[in-house]
């Protein structure tokens, strides 16, 4: 599932957050601290997140560190998917 | 003694930051009233210079018009300096009503409340008519001022991509289990120039019964046909739930503004919006002269109709000096230079040749969009907009970026 659920975040972020002339993004690239993504704009991210997945972050854990990349972000929806087991 | 060494170091070293990022601002002391011609004081303790305003928000040029500076002449004389209240206590005399039932009518809308600035309409209305079960949804690109608003209220608060419907259309649809939902916009955005899309985003949000509020402080008095704003040269009056504006600019340009809308929302505000409640009232003096105002603009379009030429004009005249502009038909009029350094070296340059034209550079604009922007005004007259094309043909010249494209001029001076 890593990987898979990796490249559907990177292209959410993509296509939600990137212009069309941006740099391409990495799955270490950093979203919040690089200023590609304002923490405001997170919240649709999230909620993405949460309908694909069936999961619910609570706002305390869906910290702008734990958003800043594709990789953070993957270990975190991972570890909610294994909760709801 | 409370501020300390460290104190004051820390304070030091942060504004020693800011200067050295070149991001320091400066005031430039103008000691004439506001209007094209302004003699200027710059840098500080230089002799006056007379030069050409291209930067003020001075749209309608009433700032200084002899009728307004009248009217509020008499609403001194007769209503006094100040009120020494917030409205709901001792601070509502008959012209705050009146200038009320003025703009309820001008704007087209249900009602209207005063505020001591737009600044206070938008940091205030959000929160008095939203709760933690609504949901913002804002143009990425909207005024500080909505953002400071959005802070503040404890709705759920998500963005779009700069007047992307298609994007509105999703986030509605993610949001759709909200009790209410808002979307937010400029109607005029301020840096670029450009117009909302208010009758797509009106048909959307129709569709997913969500409320629209529009902040047309770029805009009131002179965009549409009779300068009603946005909403009138996008056909939907009427359809706007929210209209904040300004009558810092266009209409007389002293200070406050409105929260204008349908009547629940509006008095939700004055039961609410903390700004509302916890300021003091517009001074008598400038309520005098707002309403003023309205008497010029509501009798005769004259103004915004040569506002409207003013402009056409200057950005034909800088599109075949082969500047690049961003696109756009209002009197904002950014000439873009991409690098921070250029604009600010750019403005000076202008300075020096008479023109008053401030640069724009990160944070106030993203990253690698440097400008100048440029702002016309009815107190233009065709010889104030030659002399300054012929300033910056000159000064563009001198930094040879004339009839190159944004690529080029960011590989000659870099982002």
């Amino acid at each position: 599932m890593a990987e898979e659920l990796k490249d559907t975040v990177l292209n959410y972020v993509i296509k939600e957050y990137l212009e069309d002339d941006s740099e391409p993004l990495a799955y270490d690239t950093p979203l919040i601290s690089g200023g590609i993504v304002d923490s405001f704009s997170m919240v649709s991210l999230k909620r993405f997140l949460e309908n694909r997945y069936a999961i619910s972050i609570p706002d305390d854990e869906a910290t702008p560190e734990a958003f800043d990349s594709v990789n953070k972000i993957a270990d975190l929806v991972e570890r909610f998917v294994a909760k709801k087991g | 003694m409370a501020y300390s060494d460290k104190i004051r170091e820390t304070y030091q070293t942060q504004l020693k930051g800011i200067r050295e990022a070149g991001l320091f601002k400066q005031e430039r002391f103008i000691h004439s009233p506001q209007a094209a011609d302004i003699e200027v004081e710059f840098p500080a303790g230089s002799p006056l210079k007379k030069v050409i305003n291209m930067c003020s928000n001075n749209y309608l040029g009433l700032s200084s018009h002899p009728e307004v500076v009248q009217a509020a002449h008499e609403g001194l004389e007769t209503r006094g300096y100040g009120m020494s209240s917030v409205r709901f206590i001792c601070g509502t005399q008959d012209i705050h009503r009146e200038l009320e039932s003025r703009l309820t009518e001008f704007l087209g809308t249900e009602d209207t409340l005063l505020f001591p600035s737009c600044m206070d309409a938008n940091a205030g209305v959000f929160e008095a008519v939203l709760t933690k079960d609504d949901v913002i949804i804002s143009d990425r690109l909207v005024h500080a001022s909505l953002i400071d608003g959005i802070r503040l209220c404890s709705a759920m608060h998500d963005t779009i991509k700069h007047s992307d419907m298609g994007h509105l259309e999703e986030k509605l649809q993610l949001h759709a289990d909200k009790r209410f939902k808002m979307a937010v916009t400029d109607g005029v955005f301020s840096m670029d120039g450009d117009t909302a899309k208010l009758d797509e985003m009106a048909a959307v949000c129709d569709k997913y019964d969500a409320m629209i509020l529009v902040d047309d402080s770029h805009a009131s008095g002179f965009i549409g046909k009779t300068g009603r704003g946005t909403h009138e040269k996008c056909g939907v009056v009427g359809k706007m739930d929210i209209i904040t504006t300004t009558f810092g600019k266009a209409l007389g340009g002293a200070s406050g503004g409105c929260v204008s809308g349908r009547r629940e929302l509006v008095e939700m505000c004055r039961q609410r919006a903390r700004p509302y409640l916890f300021s003091n009232t517009i001074a008598p003096v400038v309520v005098a002269g707002v309403l003023k105002v309205m008497d010029i603009i509501s009798k005769s379009t004259e103004r915004r109709d040569k506002l409207e030429r003013n402009a056409a004009y200057w950005r034909k005249g800088l599109t075949e000096a082969g500047f690049v502009l961003k696109e756009g038909d209002t009197p904002i009029v950014p000439v873009m230079l991409f690098n921070a350094k250029l604009a600010q070296d750019f403005s000076r340059a202008l300075y020096d040749e008479g023109i008053y034209a401030v640069g724009f550079f990160f944070p106030v604009v993203p990253q690698s969009q440097a400008r100048i922007r440029t702002q016309i005004s009815a107190g233009h007259e065709t010889h104030h907009l030659d002399k300054a094309l012929d300033a910056f043909i000159k000064v563009g010249k001198t930094f040879d970026i004339l009839g190159r494209t944004k690529q080029e001029i960011i590989a000659k001076y870099g982002t």
